[in-house]
């Protein structure tokens, strides 16, 4: 910004603020998408960071398939890709050096704007806003840049490239500025070439460059300057649209560059990329996907109607848009049309529609060949609007055509990684599972070899990102052809001489596996160790800092097992600590952090003791990493068998607690979780009283961070070690610090109470000469004006609840209950909540007969609450009534339950099932109080209604009904309801019987012979589910009444079941097959065998699988018992082969 | 069965029938030949007589051989119990 003293710049350059606002708030009307923010953030790019968005700065290459016979390996091989790579990395180099010699040139000059990220010294302001000045008073300046243009000048607007002379331009630029990081500074030399064009014309001019190779990345359209969200505003726009006088182009600053990936893309090469050919029938459909058509197609021809079509979808689909006679294609053309339209279903088709064209597309796989498919995913993949679902829809793709191609793929194999190697570092897990599914179906199909040839130019790639996602797609390829495999290798890698890059690539593998695979790195631990042990004493500290990393993985997967294998590491990780600084040094402590634990305990103690002096003076460092690092190490340290608890007591805690016991750790919560979790750690050796007496007084600190902190702590030690250790004063100290942290607190969450309850329970009975100081804080919070106080008092005493019984301080309880009585009218629905599973709580321990309020009083102030719709609310009612129910019914009068009853009927609806489980089982504990004929007429009255789930909840209730009084009281009822003409009613009556049976198990028997003519009746109905829910009666009348002789009528069941057996709908044959198999169990599997036996070799086909699944189960429940039963074919013997079944035959 | 349910039948039913097959000898399928449904038969039928002793004491004393022996035999006569498998048609 420019010093003070200068003169501010009038906006005399500039267009008046209003025209400009006009402009403003047309653009915002017309462009106006309320759906513009949520679709960005479904779309991948614009969700991701740059770093994650550097993919579509790569490109593929195709490579030959060496392995394919007679096919050309020539031009394209690894040694091409190897050519090429070295290209790239020279043209870096160049490019580097080129950005020194002009950086350099500028300084000289005096002017270093060569790095645009950086904030321009207060020089170069000034020197822009004297250019400004100049120009605005209108005097003539000589310009380096556009003298060919001097007409133009004074109508065009100043551009602000980056933040270069922002507070100069602040009152004139256009409201949407394009950001800083549009302009590379590396590639200035590459445009400083094209003087005459202005700015604007740059980046819209086609430069018709020769492709050196197949970009089918860069060639998606998205990118492609013709789309109109990223098309430059041309000069003619810009003159239509700013007025004529006022505006003039500013010179550019030194050092700024076009976006080079703009300027420098080649044009589409028509072989790879399909879309983009130029024909003239495609004029149109191409017209549209410029965005000159602005309405959608929703209705494709060929396609049919999809779920939805977006612009870009236009640029890549343009081809299928129109109607075009399809005689003059050729086979190719045909062919190319059929994948997009088959693409175009599955990525934006609805679901029935998706499904078929994804089997197409798979079935066809090999006909269309791999690049045509391919030619054509891979750009959609990579564009930049792409959804999670539309992704996910491509991936599955892919993931099913490799399947179908097999080898043919291996040409593909690089774009098909570049594109799929990204999702490997997506923050969505399910993408990175994907990732790693597609890439190891890649290498099963592709080969090692082929897949080690593709991949290895990419090791010691100049972009780190690109290494990066390498060495995660390396890891992938370990863990699906074998580490063993990859090893030798690997091990070359690690050791190569030509680059650091590909050392530190090759470890970062080596830790990528150790993190994808676990334990399973076990077996090859010692390999995988030697293999990167080397590059702890590398040249590079990045390698250092990886292996260390490496190594530290290789340990957490290998934990407890395979210390042996660190042998040759131990000393170099040692010895390194002491020479290391920064961010080496924390890779080697995180290695040594993960390796102290599997040692034996003398050893262990021994590099503890080591390792301790480096981490008591890592303690005063102010990076956070290594802040973090340390306190984990401290903890791996403290968790082993061999450090003493004098050894932590004398050396560690001292400094620890002076380093990490601070207020400034308490407010990042990183920070906050690693200290108390090191701190546990190390109370678990020290024991309780050392560190709560440690910390105890700081629960009176002023800072609320650093006291939550240190209730956190005690919290988590108390709960894990109890709170005996903890003497008479400790004692005394700690209830005070508690009651003050509680009462302090200004923003109520769950740490204080939580804390508060915890070390009350664990003291027990010693807490009672504090109970009355802390009940009437309680007391004194449940009035308080803020509903979140009242709401953590209420929480309060449900957690003291038991402790205060247990001091046997009966008179307080009551003075509560009554309190929270009181509160009942209570408006906050967490509040009231949280007052009413209170009140369950003291009802809970004091018991029903001395609860105070008397329970007569409580349940009908309830009944009015129970209509209440929060779902809090909700559940701790039904808790608090269905103890009532079960415990005290007899205080309360039968018409106050029967009011309940019709309450909870909507409860029934609730969405959580602890809800309702809690009703359903609440009508069972009315029911026993009460009789069961009110409360069934009830349930049964609600089968009519039309929610399903109420419905559903009613049977469940019915059967628990008869479950507690008897079935004989329910059966007979039900039975009657059933002969309601309703369908919903009679299913009801069917599934609550089915529940009824399944509860009551062998009681059964009584009732089988009552329910058969209904059974008939429902086996033998139209209606599928009817005989669905029948056959799942049956299951369980089969399963009850087995072996107390109901065979007869079971018998008559079976016929009845039997018959269904054909039924194709899922639901129905499985609950006619349990049916069967629970015939099986009751009838014996000899029977059964006599009816499968019926249809084993039927001629029809159906008959045949049908019968033989009947036979396949029957064979596996009861394949011994069975053999009595085989009839005897000896008859069919012939030849060599007799089927006598002679050891049967034989009698004495 | 229409064709969808076929379809189905063909993607859920069968791929778990295959696992049954390859986890449990002795279950069948609709194309499955006389011959090895009884060798399955058999098999089962000699190797339940070991595991039911009054069954086998029986068969000892009918053979007037030792239990062992008898044991032995019904073991041997796992192999291919009912002879070799008869000559393909089709091919």
């Amino acid at each position: 910004m420019s010093s003070p003293d200068t003169p501010r710049l009038v906006d005399s350059f500039s267009a008046p603020k209003e025209v400009l606002q006009e402009f403003a708030d047309l653009a915002e009307e017309e462009n106006f998408d309320p759906f513009a923010e949520t679709a960005s953030k479904r779309q991948v790019a614009a969700r991701q960071s740059d770093y994650h968005n550097r993919r579509f700065n790569r490109e593929g290459v195709e490579s030959a398939d060496a392995f394919k016979q007679g096919g050309d390996a020539g031009d394209s091989g690894y040694k091409e890709a190897m050519r090429l790579q070295m290209l790239e990395k020279e043209e870096a180099r160049v490019r580097r050096a080129i950005e020194d010699k002009e950086r350099k040139r500028e300084e000289e000059e005096g002017i270093s704007a060569a790095d645009l990220d950086k904030t321009p010294p207060r020089a170069e302001f000034q020197a822009a806003e004297k250019e400004l000045a100049v120009i605005s008073a209108g005097a003539k300046r000589k310009r380096r840049w556009d003298v060919a243009e001097p007409s133009e000048v004074a109508k065009q607007e100043p551009e602000s490239t980056g933040e270069w002379s922002e507070k100069a331009l602040e009152e004139s630029a256009p409201k949407k500025r394009r950001s800083r990081w549009d302009a590379t500074p590396a590639e200035a030399s590459a445009v400083a070439e094209t003087p005459k064009r202005s700015r604007w014309d740059q980046a819209a001019t086609n430069t018709e460059d020769d492709a050196p190779m197949a970009q089918i990345i860069m060639n998606a359209p998205g990118l492609n300057q013709d789309d109109k969200h990223n098309r430059y505003l041309t000069d003619e726009e810009l003159d239509a649209i700013l007025p004529p006088t006022g505006y003039v182009i500013v010179t550019p600053p030194a050092g700024y560059a076009v976006n080079p990936a703009r300027k420098l893309m080649p044009p589409p090469t028509p072989v790879y990329s399909g879309f983009q050919i130029q024909e003239d029938s495609d004029a149109a459909a191409q017209a549209e996907a410029a965005g000159l058509a602005p309405d959608l197609p929703t209705e494709i021809p060929g396609v049919g109607s999809l779920a939805f079509f977006k612009a870009e979808d236009a640029q890549y689909f343009a081809k299928i848009l129109k109607e075009e006679d399809e005689t003059v294609l050729s086979v190719d053309e045909m062919k190319e049309r059929k994948i997009m339209r088959l693409l175009l279903k599955i990525k934006n088709g609805t679901p029935p529609v998706r499904k078929t064209a994804l089997r197409q597309i798979t079935d066809k796989a090999r006909e269309f060949g791999a690049g045509p498919l391919f030619d054509k995913i891979l750009p959609l993949l990579m564009e930049r609007t792409l959804e999670d679902q539309e992704r996910h829809l491509l991936v599955k793709v892919i993931d099913r055509v490799l399947y179908k191609l097999d080898d043919l793929v291996r040409p593909y194999v690089h774009k098909i990684l570049v594109v799929i190697e990204p999702l490997l570092i997506d923050e969505d897990y399910y993408a990175r599972v994907e990732g790693r599914e597609i890439i190891s179906n890649l290498s099963k199909a592709a080969g090692l070899a082929h897949m080690i040839s593709t991949m290895r130019p990419d090791i010691d790639h100049a972009d780190e990102y690109v290494r990066n996602t390498t060495a995660r797609a390396f890891s992938v390829v370990a863990s699906a052809l074998g580490i063993p495999a990859l090893l030798p290798f690997l091990k070359a890698v690690c050791r190569s001489k030509k680059s650091w890059q590909a050392r530190h690539t090759g470890i970062r593998i080596v830790q990528q596996i150790a993190i994808m695979m676990g334990c399973a790195v076990l077996p090859h631990l010692r390999n995988l160790v030697e293999a990167i042990a080397h590059g702890l004493s590398d040249e590079q500290q990045k390698v250092r800092t990886m292996t260390a990393l490496g190594i530290a993985a290789l340990a957490e997967a290998a934990a407890p097992y395979g210390i042996e294998s660190f042998d040759e590491v131990l000393k170099p990780l040692w010895l390194g600590i002491r020479l290391h600084r920064g961010k080496g040094l924390a890779a080697f402590l995180k290695a040594i952090g993960f390796i102290i634990p599997l040692m034996d305990p003398e050893y262990a103690s021994y590099y503890t003791k080591e390792v301790t002096v480096i981490l008591i003076r890592e303690f005063q460092t102010s990076d956070e990493e290594m802040k973090k690092i340390v306190l984990k190490v401290v903890k791996q340290c403290a968790a082993t068998e061999g450090v003493t608890a004098s050894y932590i007591k004398q050396d560690i805690l001292p400094d620890f607690f002076k380093a990490f016991w601070v207020r400034r750790m308490a407010l990042d919560r990183r920070n906050f979780k690693q200290v108390v979790e090191t701190t546990v750690e190390l109370a678990q050796k020290s024991g309780v009283a050392e560190i709560v007496g440690r910390i105890v007084n700081d629960l009176k600190d002023e800072s609320e961070p650093f006291r939550k902190m240190v209730m956190e702590t005690i919290t988590n030690v108390v709960s894990s070690l109890g709170a005996s250790d903890i003497d008479e004063r400790l004692e005394v100290r700690l209830v005070d610090g508690i009651i003050y942290a509680f009462q302090e607190q200004t923003t109520e969450d769950q740490v204080m109470l939580d804390g508060f309850g915890t070390v009350v329970n664990a003291l027990g009975i010693r807490v009672k000469p504090y109970l009355t100081q802390i009940v009437s804080t309680v007391l004194w919070r449940l009035n308080n004006k803020s509903a979140k106080v009242r709401q953590q008092a209420a929480d309060l005493t449900t957690r003291l609840a038991v402790v205060i019984k247990q001091c046997g301080e009966d008179q307080l309880l009551s003075k509560l209950g009554l309190v929270l009585f009181e509160q009942l009218g209570e408006e906050y629905p967490d509040t009231l909540g949280s007052i009413i599973a209170a009140e369950g709580a003291i009802a809970n321990v004091v018991g029903m007969t001395q609860m105070n309020p008397p329970v007569k009083d409580l349940l009908p102030r309830m009944t009015p609450i129970l209509r209440n719709r929060h779902e809090k609310v909700q559940e701790a009612s039904i808790n608090l009534i269905g103890r009532i129910a079960d415990r005290g019914a007899e205080f309360v009068p039968a018409r106050e339950w029967m009011r309940i009853c019709f309450e909870l009927l909507d409860l029934l609806k609730a969405h959580k099932k602890g809800i309702r489980r809690a009703a359903v089982n609440s009508f069972g504990y009315i029911a026993k109080s009460l009789g069961p004929q009110d409360v069934l007429s009830v349930l049964l009255t609600n089968l009519r209604v039309q929610e399903r789930q109420s419905r559903v909840c009613s049977t469940v209730a019915i059967a628990i009904v008869a479950e507690t009084c008897g079935p004989f009281t329910c059966i007979p009822a039900i039975l009657n309801e059933y002969r309601t003409a309703e369908l919903n009613v009679r299913t009801g009556c069917l599934k609550a019987l089915s529940f009824v049976f399944e509860y009551v198990g062998p009681q059964s028997a009584y009732y089988c012979d009552s329910v058969v003519t209904m059974l008939e009746d429902a086996l033998t109905d139209r209606d599928l589910v009817h005989r669905q829910t029948a056959s799942t009666i049956v299951k369980h009348l089969a399963l009850g009444v087995a072996g107390l002789g109901c065979e007869d009528s079971m018998l008559h069941l079976m016929n009845l079941v039997w018959p269904n057996c054909f039924e194709t709908s899922p639901h129905v044959i499985g609950a006619v097959m349990d049916a069967i198999e629970a015939m099986r169990v009751t009838l014996g599997p000899g029977i059964l065998l006599s009816y499968v036996l019926q249809g084993l070799f039927h001629p029809a086909r159906k008959v045949r699988e049908v019968y033989w699944r009947i036979y396949n189960a029957l064979y596996l429940g009861a394949e011994d018992a069975l053999v009595p039963f085989y009839p005897d074919l000896g008859e069919l013997s012939e030849g060599q082969n007799v089927y006598d079944r002679h050891p049967l035959q034989m009698f004495i | 069965m229409s064709s969808r349910a076929e379809g189905e039948l063909r993607y859920t039913a069968n791929t778990q029938l295959e696992h049954l097959h390859a986890r449990y000898t002795g279950t069948g399928h609709a194309d499955i030949t006389k011959y090895d449904w009884l060798t399955h038969q058999h098999r089962d039928t000699l190797s339940s007589i070991p595991g039911h002793p009054t069954l086998l004491s029986y068969l000892a004393i009918a053979d007037g051989e030792a239990k062992g022996r008898v044991k032995f035999e019904l073991a041997e006569r796992m192999l291919q119990p009912c002879g070799p498998p008869p000559p393909k048609e089709d091919d």
